[in-house]
């Protein structure tokens, strides 16, 4: 399975607003790659320039799958989740009006993903056994967790390959950050996905991830290369685990 | 309910529908019913086509007077060009109101929520000039047309023309039904509550938008041909009136947005009640009470008569439990 995501010098701008400077990442098949920062230093945007909903205004953006090189800063969003990108918003940006099976059937709008939607749609139960018993509820009535596996289950409706994942923990109480992480876990162990995370809860995202970048600013700021390395670099050290005290 | 029934169930009641407005039109002596018939029915019409996009993808469109009046004057067209019949004058609408859609839809469905709004604004104002400044149509002042006799079984041509918008309410609603209760309706829905969401899910949303404005504008076009026979006359300012655009969006909203029974049951409810209006108090009594009616609805049923009705229901449900 080869699938490589080469993220190189990409900027991105709002208006005079400089959203990205230059950010460089690289997510190879099977990881589980984090993206650390505070609110505010590009970590959405740049999640967003890889569905292309957010246009970079220079560098490139390159998925190799199975051999082909595709430029993502070239295609439509709906061709970059037809080559097996998934995106789990921010805030879930669940359509609130619908019931949880019509969400997760838009999931499965691309005529690609149409063909397998029974298989999805089961898959989608099995993993997530509650959104069975309220098919036919709103999604906007349902709790925060409720919501997040949901968003998370119209993801892989897909059939995603590479999953992005955009701050899984806004909004969810700190044992339902736990239970959403370890789903993650449990998803990429079973759909054989590769995973790149957005977080800023880091003790929780170190859990499951293999290396990480440090997004400061719209610049990466630190890359490690294993989870050791990030613990001890002087950046988390300040921001996550009080570390100007000693 | 099961799915066949309820299909069975809708073309038994549209062709019903279509029958009772033959039988009338063969049985009932008095003109005015039909004149007055005429116009609920191509409100019926132009709201339903509304809501496709308005409605469902919750793409406010202001532009509805510039589709009724080009599909005004592409019957005067067709009718001083090369005498057309009224069915080809309306088909030809519906095709150049398709287009129109698609490339209006172009131009501007890249823009979202009240920025869609306002360029549609834009839409009728440029239409209007247009035909203002084109002579073959009449131009500003307007233009005289004959009607040419009127085909058996009727005895006159309003008649006619009643039973032809029964013909166009059925296709309109029909077409709005299927695309509620289609991928494509799933889709839009999508789009109303969270377009980047939808964009993310890889609905192709830019598309389905196009198609949306495009059957909107088909059938608003086509609801705007027969009207050049209908009142023998057509000038830009009539054809491009902003009442339309407003009544459209205004019966949609007032029936409901979220079913296709909505904005058929909202342009029952306001063309009727100005018919009467017209004709016991005065025409000019009719924008008043389209206003005080959408306020009426937008604050006491904010979802519309559906809204309401649903409500009621299961306000009825736990009384009875």
């Amino acid at each position: 399975m080869a699938l490589r995501l080469a993220v190189s010098a990409v900027d991105a701008r709002y208006g005079a607003v400089r959203a990205l400077n230059g950010a460089s990442i690289e997510v190879n098949a099977g990881e589980t790659v984090v993206l650390l920062g505070t609110n505010g230093n590009g970590k959405s945007t740049l999640m967003k320039c890889l569905m292309g909903v957010v246009r970079p205004v220079s560098g490139t953006i390159a998925l190799e799958i199975d051999g082909q090189t595709h430029d993502l800063t070239r295609l439509a969003t709906e061709e970059i989740v037809g080559l097996g990108v998934a995106l789990v918003p921010e805030g879930r940006r669940l359509f609130p009006k619908l019931t949880v099976e019509e969400n997760l059937m838009l999931g499965a709008y691309r005529k690609s993903a149409r063909a397998r939607i029974g298989e999805n749609l089961a898959f989608a139960y099995e993993a997530f056994p509650v959104l069975i018993e309220r098919r036919r509820q709103l999604a906007g009535t349902m709790s925060g967790g409720q919501q997040q596996m949901l968003a998370i289950a119209r993801a892989l409706m897909t059939s995603p390959r590479l999953l992005l994942i955009d701050e899984p923990s806004v909004g969810l109480s700190p044992l339902l950050v736990a239970q959403t992480i370890s789903k993650i876990e449990e998803l990429k162990q079973k759909f054989g996905l590769t995973v790149l995370m957005a977080e800023q809860n880091f003790h929780q995202a170190v859990r499951i991830a293999d290396r990480g970048y440090i997004i400061v600013h719209g610049e990466i700021a630190f890359e490690g290369r294993t989870v050791a390395e990030l613990q001890s670099n002087e950046i988390v050290k300040q921001l996550y685990l009080g570390g100007d005290r000693h | 309910m099961g799915g066949v029934g309820r299909h069975l169930g809708f073309w038994i009641g549209a062709a019903a529908f279509v029958a009772l407005a033959f039988a009338m039109a063969l049985t009932v002596r008095n003109e005015y019913a039909f004149f007055a018939g005429f116009v609920v029915l191509q409100f019926i019409v132009l709201a339903t086509a509304w809501n496709i996009l308005g409605g469902y993808a919750g793409y406010v469109n202001f532009g509805t007077s510039a589709f009724f009046g080009i599909g005004v004057y592409t019957a005067v067209f067709l009718l001083k060009a090369v005498a057309a019949p009224l069915w080809i004058q309306i088909g030809v609408a519906a095709l150049v109101g398709a287009a129109l859609g698609l490339g209006v839809g172009l131009l501007t469905l890249r823009l979202r929520g009240i920025f869609f709004s306002i360029a549609t604004v834009a839409i009728t104002i440029i239409a209007e000039t247009l035909i203002t400044n084109w002579k073959f149509v009449g131009g500003a002042t307007g233009v005289q047309l004959l009607r040419p006799p009127v085909t058996e079984p009727f005895d006159s041509y309003i008649k006619m023309l009643f039973v032809i918008a029964a013909v166009m309410v059925v296709i309109a609603v029909a077409l709005a039904r299927y695309v509620q209760n289609s991928g494509l309706g799933r889709g839009l829905r999508a789009i109303r509550d969270d377009e980047i969401a939808a964009e993310c899910s890889g609905v192709p949303t830019l598309n389905l938008k196009l198609v949306a404005c495009a059957l909107s504008g088909a059938l608003m076009c086509a609801a705007g041909a027969p009207s050049a026979m209908y009142l023998q006359f057509a000038d830009p300012v009539s054809a491009f009136n902003l009442n339309y655009s407003v009544s459209a969006l205004a019966m949609s909203l007032i029936g409901g947005t979220s079913h296709w029974i909505g904005p058929v049951l909202g342009a029952i409810l306001l063309a009727t009640t100005q018919q009467l209006l017209t004709v016991t108090i005065s025409s000019e009594v009719n924008v008043l009470v389209l206003g005080v009616m959408l306020v009426l609805f937008v604050v006491a049923a904010p979802e519309g008569i559906i809204g309401l009705a649903r409500r009621l229901w299961r306000w009825a449900r736990r009384r009875t439990s």
